[in-house]
């Protein structure tokens, strides 16, 4: 249920986080309304992705990379 | 003569912070700020691939979306690993059709059970008991309950507990014996005698003047 796979690459729900980064939504609450993901579970995913640059975190604004962008 | 020396762990107790984690899971690595603005239920179960602690998961499970209602999360933990963990969830889905849908941490270093005073050791050394941690949506302890390795828990309380806890935060009321959602509740106790006259006149459900309730 992590949101990156053990070959680096988003889950399904690393996918559904990054869709909905991708749709402008850009904080931890937005996401988690916006993909149906649990509150919890969108800001686990968050740090994982951030950690594989394919998210970006200024504060608690999160931005999809051009990496992420490749990837959905 | 040798000296013993006992390290003195301390419990965590209702109204405190509750210890932070970061852990390992069946979900991935969580940490206890992932859950802030939620609440949660902790809870640890003595071993995977045990009868009473099966019956609690597939119980567990079922109260899932009532919870979530609450806004409220699970969180499981046993001293067994993630692969542990995932086989027995999904050996439960495979025989009874019911899917695990919260994480449970893999607690091998005993780290977090240590510090939450989950391991009593005059029922075992090496399992948890059944414990509950209702924490709230700062982080605060709000109820911690414990039953034996052999008493399977009930979800019912568990539910009624969050309730009771929601109601008291939002109506600054208290909640009687064997209280449910829809019961009167317990106005607070008058500090002076003053506030106990003016209690009796209030129109509330009144014993006396120090237990009155109202409905809601």
């Amino acid at each position: 249920m992590a949101c990156i796979g053990s070959d680096g690459k988003p889950t399904i729900s690393g996918i559904k986080v990054l869709r909905t980064l991708d749709s402008g939504h850009n904080n931890p609450e937005e996401i988690a309304k916006g993909s149906g993901l649990p509150l919890f579970r969108v800001r686990s995913g968050l740090r994982q992705m951030v950690e594989a640059s394919l998210v970006s975190r200024n504060d608690d604004i999160y931005t999809i990379t051009a990496k992420g962008k490749s990837l959905i | 003569m040798e000296e013993v020396k006992e390290k003195v762990i301390s419990i965590p107790r209702i109204g405190e912070p509750a210890p932070d984690f970061e852990v390992v899971t069946s979900h991935g690595v969580l940490k206890l700020e992932d859950y802030k603005g939620s609440w949660l239920v902790l809870f640890s179960h003595p071993a995977d691939f045990t009868p009473v602690c099966t019956t609690e998961f597939i119980a567990f499970s079922e109260i899932y979306p009532e919870l979530q209602k609450r806004g409220t999360e699970l969180l499981g933990l046993s001293i067994d690993s993630v692969s542990s963990h995932i086989a027995w969830a999904r050996n439960i889905e495979e025989k009874t059709g019911v899917k695990i849908p919260f994480p449970i941490i893999a607690d091998l270093s005993k780290e977090v059970s240590t510090s939450y005073g989950m391991i009593h050791p005059e029922q075992s050394k090496t399992e948890t008991v059944r414990c509950v941690f209702i924490i709230d949506d700062k982080q605060i302890i709000r109820t911690i309950l414990y039953y034996p390795l052999t008493t399977g828990r009930n979800m019912q309380e568990i539910l009624r507990i969050i309730d009771a806890l929601q109601t008291t935060d939002q109506y600054k009321v208290a909640t009687p014996a064997n209280w449910k959602p829809g019961d009167m509740v317990v106005v607070p106790s008058p500090n002076t005698q003053e506030m106990a006259e003016e209690r009796v006149k209030q129109g509330y459900d009144c014993v006396d003047w120090y237990l009155c309730k109202k409905k809601l």
